[in-house]
Order: C-alpha cells, then structure tokens, then sequence
C-alpha cells in the first residue's frame, strides 16, 4: 500500500529536538550534572570544534584535526583512542572507494582494482592487513599505468580487475597507445615480443603498451627476480637502440590505427621489417608522413595477401 | 521611520512581543529522510528549511572533478507555497544562483575538502515557509546535516541575523521587520570566533555596524550550544543503539580486538 506524506512526520521515539530548556547561565551547570549522572558514554561523544587534547601529548588520527596545540574533533561520533593515536569515528560516513583503485579501461564505466585481488610483495598467500589498506598508493597511486585481468563483471557493467599473476602488474619502461578497439582481434596471448627487442601488450580496450623487452627469466621470477620492481615507479636505462625501436613500434602502430589496420604480431612484424628497409631516407618520425605511411599500409596488406 | 506596522513599541516590545535581544524558538530535527547522507530540518520561528546533504561520492562529471579536493554544490529549491504570497521561482532565478553562491562560500572554508579528492559534495536546501531570516536558518541547517552525514568540519557555523531600529539592535528579524529595518547576517564559527559570513544588502549606518556585528556574533554562539546539545544527543542515541548491536554479536567484537593487535606488530 502506497501512504502520500507531503511533509516527512516527525519521529515520535525522542528524535526530535526535545529537552528542558535553561537560562544560559546555568546551562552549563545543568549539563554537567546529566554528564555525571549518566554512565562515560557522554564523554565518549563529541561534534565537530571541540578541542580534545593536546597535540604535543596525542597523534591526531581520523576525524581530528591539528590547530595550534590542540587537537580537535572535526566529525560528530565517539572519541576512540590506541596508545597515542586519538581518533573520531563518525557514525555515518561514506568512504571514497575504500580498498579499490579505479581504473580507466576505455570503458564506459571505471574500472574496479579491488586490494584483494593484487599481488602483494612478499608471497601470493599474505594475509592483507589494515596496514596495507593504508599504504595503497604504495602499489598503485594515481596516475599509474597498469596491465590487468578482468575477473567479473558487476550488475551494472562495471568491470572487475585483477593482477593476481606476475604477468600482470604496473607498466613502465615504455609507451602507451591508444588505438580503436575493434583493431585489436583476440589472440591466443596478447602479450607479445617482437624480435627487435620490444615486448607489446595489446589489450583488448584498445589500449596498446610498447616497452622495453623483459627477459623470460625476469618475468618468471626465478633468480634474478627483483619482487620491489613489481610497484616501482622509476624507468630502467633504456639504451638509444632500444628507444628507437619502442618509437618505431608506436608509430607504425598509430599509422595502422589511423588506416584502421587490424593489429596482430605478423603484420606489426611486417610493417616493422619493412620501415628497417626504408631506414636512411625515412626516419621513426618520417614513418607518421602520409606518402611515406600509405607506402607502409600498401606494402603490408600486399604481403599479407599473399 | 514611516511605516505602517510598529517595530518597537513603548513597551520595549517587537511585533511577535518578542523582547530586542530575544531570539525566535529554535527547533532541529535530525532524522535521516530518504537517500541523503544527512539531513536536517531547521525552524527558527515560522521560517523552516530542510536541508538533504549527499556525499561526499564520485562526481558525475568527469570534467569537474579536482583531483585533490571534494567540490561543493549548493541547490536552493524554495517552495511556491512558503511565502505569504504564492510565486514560483525557477531554478535559475538570479536571487536563488546568488543565494546558493553565498551557502558555497560560507562553507568551503569550513569543510575540510582536502580530505575528499575526487569527490562531489551535494548540499539540497528546500525552504518550506519563510518568515525572515533564511539565510541564517539555511546555514544552520546545512552546518549540522554535514555533521550528521560524517563530513570532517573544521568547526560549526551558526547564523543568525541582526538589525537596527533607530538606534535600537534587534536580533532574528521576522519577514515584516526586514522590510522595515536595516539589517545583516554573519555566519561564525564558534571556536575561534572566525566569521565565515557578513551580508549586508540593505543601507546601514556606519557608526551602527560595529555594534550589532557583535551582537550577532555572540547570539552565533548562543545557536552553537543549542545545535551541538542537539547532536550530542542525536549522537548519542545512535552510539547507545549501536552498542545494543555490538553487545549481542559478541563475535563482531572478538575480530576488532584481533586488528588491533595485528596493528601493534
């Protein structure tokens, strides 16, 4: 049965607003013998400005803020403290996507990287704790690029991720391109590496990853296997060779992209064989002009024809 | 002064027989309607606001988010019915845009929107009557659904409106003495003392200012203790209903004793 209220009615069970009043003057006094008689619950609470302790003495934790030497509640809720770490724990509050990054995958809705799923450093079988809740920028921070899974779908078509394989994990020593989505065809592994040194992950939502050559040995993990590097930020030395091969790479990928060329390993292979033939006179930057790009497109669909 | 209706009279006394320094009956209602995060029906008087917080959550728009702080938005919705007169006032009538800017700016200082990146704060006022004073009423509405939606504030802020008569201060005017007499609004927080909010749309004179500026500071203060014993006991109430949950999963309890300790090492 449907009721039609025009106004919200007022709760009945002591919601609303209702106490004694009191001059102001004694107000004060009042209230503080309803504190004692009460259990410490009252002292517990607190609400947004009031001054709790002192900032020398406590460590401000959530729901408090530092003001000269005072800290100070900034959230309605009850005061908790672990050895010197005040906090305020408020009774209704949302968090910002707590435990998950979200990921930009060409879709039309983020992405979701859940804490649970990534591959923590120290072992696949760490037990995640409210520790590492806290230092997720650690692994990931904004701005990141990285190389997932997708585990799930969500009801409304949001997607989950994962990164529970050293296959996967943060991307660098490398470029990103993005290419139309369609052009990526579904291989039997989109993680490929060309014989001129360079390792290309193709994903699916169109987003391609050139980047330096990883041995077999360093992805696998064995000896050699720096775990840190799996969420460092910071770029290898990349020798010129291999820089100009990873600009080649992108470029004729952005040619193809803009020919509407499907992308696959032999014909990347091709149209790299192919700019290495006109090398002198067409540079990795010249590979972009359009007689020498349409050069490239008819020379690879001729070889794949036959 | 000319006019029709007597502000003050002989006896000391304002059109509601209210005394000069008297404020109007406060009332709060701090029950959760509906979606939003928070909410809090306001009345001071006869004007009542109901203001619906909902945040902080991922912006819609991609291209107003900022990336290291929540953004504020204040929508403004006044009831056709609210006013002596029935008119409807569309969304984007310039008086409403104005209001709603004055809102934003009384509280971008004191929510702490670092603490948000990427987040969009949505803050609904509807007035529902109006009978003077609504920008002080809509203040102090706003200031305490923020609390009870757990949004960090650095302090309260509390509203109240003061005017002049001859050379008579007045506090809280109703809609028929701020037709007559000049008068402003501040917005305080209470702790420092800082004032978030000084309007002033009417001519004032100068030699007056200074002194019902401090009047309505201090009746700030005054609002700020009626407001925070309003969401202490609000507070507590749900703390004391929490608890009643806590005490009965016992397990519950077993497992936060477990991640302190876990946290210690």
């Amino acid at each position: 049965m449907i009721t039609i209220t025009s106004f919200p009615t007022e709760s009945k069970d002591s919601d609303t607003y209702e106490r004694t009043r009191h001059h102001p003057d004694v107000l004060d006094d009042v209230l503080m013998d309803e504190f004692d008689e009460e259990d410490s619950l009252d002292t517990r609470l607190t609400s947004p400005g009031v001054p709790l302790t002192s900032s020398h003495a406590f460590m401000r934790g959530h729901g408090t803020y530092v003001d000269g030497d005072e800290v100070i509640a900034s959230v309605a809720g009850t005061i908790e403290r672990v050895n010197k770490l005040v906090t305020v724990r408020a009774l209704r509050s949302r968090q910002v996507a707590a435990r998950r990054w979200k990921v930009d995958a060409n879709a039309r809705q983020d992405a979701v990287l859940m804490l649970s799923s990534v591959n923590l450093p120290g072992g696949i079988q760490r037990r995640k704790l409210e520790s590492d809740e806290l230092q997720m920028r650690n692994f990931f921070e904004e701005g990141d690029l990285l190389v997932a899974e997708v585990q799930a779908f969500f009801a409304d078509g949001a997607m989950s991720l994962h990164t529970r394989s050293l296959k996967y994990g943060k991307l660098r020593n490398g470029q990103l391109i993005t290419v139309p989505p369609v052009l990526i065809r579904r291989l039997k592994s989109h993680f490929i590496s060309l014989p001129c040194g360079v390792d290309l992950i193709l994903g699916l939502n169109g987003y391609v990853w050139v980047s330096k050559h990883v041995t077999e040995r360093e992805r696998e993990g064995e000896e050699g296997f720096d775990a840190e590097a799996v969420y460092s930020s910071r770029n290898n030395d990349i020798d010129p060779a291999t820089r100009t091969a990873i600009a080649r790479v992108s470029n004729i990928l952005r040619v193809l992209a803009t020919y509407f060329v499907p992308i696959t390993d032999t014909i990347l292979a091709d149209a790299y064989e192919w700019a290495l033939e006109q090398d002198p006179e067409c540079g990795v930057k010249d590979l972009l002009r359009e007689e020498n790009a349409e050069a490239m497109i008819l020379a690879v669909t001729a070889r794949a024809a036959e | 002064m000319t006019s029709r209706v007597e502000i003050l009279n002989d006896g000391g006394y304002r059109s509601d027989g209210r005394r000069q320094h008297e404020l109007r009956d406060f009332n709060i209602d701090l029950s959760v309607r509906g979606q939003a995060d928070g909410c809090a029906m306001v009345s001071h008087g006869l004007t009542q606001v109901l203001v619906s917080v909902l945040g902080p959550r991922e912006a819609k728009n991609r291209s107003q988010t900022i990336h290291n702080r929540a953004i504020i938005n204040v929508e403004l919705s006044i009831a056709p019915f609210s006013s002596s007169e029935r008119r409807k006032r569309s969304r984007n009538d310039r008086r409403i845009l104005e209001f709603a800017a004055a809102v934003k700016s009384t509280f971008e200082p004191v929510i702490q929107v670092h603490l948000y990146p990427r987040s969009h704060i949505d803050i609904f006022i509807q007035v529902l009557q109006q009978d003077g004073g609504l920008l002080s009423a809509s203040i102090n509405a706003t200031t305490l659904a923020l609390i009870t939606a757990g949004i960090s504030l650095f302090d309260y802020v509390s509203a109240v409106s003061a005017g002049v008569h001859s050379t008579h201060p007045l506090l809280d005017l109703t809609a028929l003495e701020e037709n007559d007499v000049p008068y402003l609004t501040t917005a305080v927080m209470p702790r420092t003392g800082k004032v978030t909010l000084v309007t002033l749309e009417t001519r004032l004179h100068a030699d007056r200012f200074e002194e019902i500026f401090r009047l309505a500071c201090d009746a700030g203060k005054v609002i700020h203790k009626e407001m925070r014993q309003a969401v202490m006991a609000r507070t507590g109430q749900l703390v004391r209903a929490l608890d009643i949950g806590l005490h009965d999963q016992g397990a519950l309890q077993r497992d936060t004793e477990d991640d302190q300790e876990m946290r210690i090492d």
